[in-house]
């Protein structure tokens, strides 16, 4: 294993299997994977087979897809990882870097959730617009899961 | 989320230090991180325990290797909490304002 360039870790009081489709189904990853500063929310689209595609797609109906890449591995309900590129460079694998989510039973109560991702240096743009974006996506993740329902909404400008 | 944690851990300059340093340059190991730190190992060893528990710092074994990292998630979660519902857009130009003041005041002296 390379070192990862990022790790983040949150506690989620929920159960691994709970977990698990919260980041596999795509209704429920429309409700949680939003970011406020990429607009709608994002799906991940995939059949999860070892060596499938995987689309990161705007759930908005446009269809738009703004991340794409392979699933290296499908290990319900502990692991998932997949690699993460530009739809552009889909076919040019030296751009292309890892995301791996780990899920564990922490206590009875709790699980660990980890998500690494590594291999971000051959791409530094990307780097600096997935920083800032994963803690959001995580704390909406666990928002989700402890209390039924995503983020409450950004307060309207006035 | 336990933010008794999160501030106790973040009530203490030296550990603000390392986690300036991870954000700098994230995974190092202990030894680099002493490097840059003038107090012991055991005591480097001690804060990082507590930013650990804290959630503030993840490890990941890399081999022999203790690697940390800096985890924003649990400062995420206090901003939201503590910070984004109040105000956002008087804090922004507060700040604004006043990073303007001491970059000016910066580049008289």
């Amino acid at each position: 294993m390379k070192k990862p360039d990022y790790v983040y870790v949150t506690y989620i009081a929920t159960t691994p299997e709970k977990l698990w489709e919260a980041i596999m189904d795509t209704n429920m990853m429309a409700q949680w994977w939003v970011d406020p500063k990429a607009g709608c929310a994002r799906v991940n689209v995939s059949d999860w087979k070892p060596g499938s595609p995987w689309a990161h797609t705007r759930a908005d109906g446009s269809g738009i897809v703004d991340i794409v890449g392979k699933v290296v591995e499908h290990t319900p309900p502990k692991r998932l990882v997949y690699t993460w590129a530009r739809p552009g460079d889909a076919e040019d694998e030296s751009k292309h870097s890892r995301v791996s989510f780990e899920i564990e039973q922490y206590t009875n109560e709790l699980v660990r959730l980890t998500v690494a991702h590594d291999d971000l240096a051959k791409d530094p743009k990307m780097l600096e617009g997935i920083s800032g974006g994963w803690p959001t996506i995580l704390s909406n993740l666990k928002t989700f899961l402890e209390t039924g329902h995503a983020l409450p909404k950004a307060p309207a400008a006035s | 989320m336990n933010f008794d944690k999160v501030f106790k851990a973040l009530a203490d300059p030296g550990r603000r230090r390392l986690l300036d340093q991870l954000h700098a340059d994230n995974g190092q190991t202990l030894t680099a991180l002493c490097e840059h730190m003038d107090m012991t190992r055991q005591a480097v060893t001690q804060h990082l325990q507590l930013l650990e528990d804290a959630n503030l710092v993840a490890v990941v074994w890399q081999g022999r290797e203790k690697l940390h990292y800096l985890n924003p998630v649990p400062l995420h979660e206090m901003h939201t909490r503590w910070i984004a519902k109040f105000e956002r857009g008087r804090l922004d130009a507060l700040h604004d304002l006043k990073q303007k003041l001491e970059r000016n005041d910066n580049e008289k002296t």
